[in-house]
């Protein structure tokens, strides 16, 4: 990494991702897709940090992680959207807030 | 110092395009917001030499899963006034946890600036080389030290998408138009489907 910006930076930016992920699934309760989308921040808040230790400590494994997280991240956005559609077909909504079938 | 601009322009975009993914109205225009996030994503990750990263971040990222979310929010004919009711019931306490989490983390990343926490090192077993471009380092290392690793992600896409069709696949009903008959179309011979007539000049045909 150049020493113009150092980790810390980067760490910042990842937590401020984190938490508006955690904000976005406070606030959009109903909106699923929304929810998911914070999800998805979430994961890059992690692959920004993980991408930025593994720059300033000189080792690729994490850059390998990050690729994981990636790969983990894409699956999830495709099976998440696949039960949103059937659940959508089902009810003729998306609003999760009363999914309670389950009785979980 | 361009490098020093270039973090901040970055990551300013990256933060104020993830306020805007979760305070539109529109989801699509979140999902939009969501793609721009992504972009500065892989350009903080250029920035710190990680290109091979950023290009899967913009490959995967926006070249699929947004656009996957992009196709569902479009094919869902969703009332998404009605899906903002909760919004200012819940924004005191998703704030107030957001803040605490945020108070937290500011914490854990004061306590390394400030010298209280040490690192481990690296224990070089996949040092980051000049000589060698990230891209080739990267496909080394996968394919020799993590080829298991590689493999699992592989079969985690395999299980991902056969449970998306499984999920979403419905049966046409039987005698729907365009329903494939296979039993039916094996059986066929010339004799059936084609007849052979001579008709008078001027005349037509019936079939």
């Amino acid at each position: 990494m150049t020493e113009a910006v150092g980790i810390e930076h980067y760490l910042v930016v990842g937590a401020i991702l984190f938490v508006l992920g955690v904000l976005g699934i406070f606030i959009n309760r109903k909106n699923v897709i929304v929810i998911l989308m914070s999800v998805e921040l979430i994961l890059l808040a992690v692959n920004i940090n993980l991408v930025a230790f593994s720059a300033a400590k000189g080792d690729l494994v994490g850059q390998i992680f990050a690729m994981m997280v990636l790969t983990v991240a894409a699956a999830e956005a495709a099976i998440g959207l696949a039960i949103l559609v059937i659940y959508y077909r089902g009810r003729g909504t998306i609003a999760v807030d009363d999914v309670n079938r389950m009785k979980g | 110092m361009i490098q020093t601009l270039a973090f901040y322009l970055l990551a300013g975009l990256v933060i104020a395009s993830a306020v805007m993914v979760i305070l539109s109205r529109n989801p699509v225009h979140s999902v939009l917001w969501l793609i721009l996030a992504f972009f500065n994503a892989a350009g903080l990750m250029v920035l710190v030499g990680a290109e091979f990263i950023a290009m899967l971040l913009v490959i995967v990222y926006v070249g699929a899963v947004a656009v996957l979310f992009l196709f569902v929010v479009m094919m869902l004919d969703i009332d998404f006034a009605a899906m903002r009711a909760g919004f200012v019931k819940n924004f005191p306490l998703g704030i107030a946890v957001a803040l605490i989490l945020l108070a937290e983390l500011g914490l854990g990343i004061g306590a390394y600036g400030a010298g209280g926490l040490e690192l481990g090192a690296s224990d070089e077993m996949a040092p980051v080389r000049d000589d060698v471009s990230n891209i080739a380092s990267i496909g080394a290392l996968l394919y020799d030290d993590y080829i298991i690793l590689f493999e699992v992600a592989g079969i985690i896409l395999l299980v991902a998408m056969i449970g998306a069709i499984v999920l979403t696949h419905r049966e046409p009903k039987p005698g729907a138009r365009g329903r494939q008959d296979i039993g039916k179309q094996i059986s066929r011979r010339p004799e059936e489907a084609t007849v052979l007539k001579n008709p008078e000049y001027g005349k037509g045909v019936e079939l």
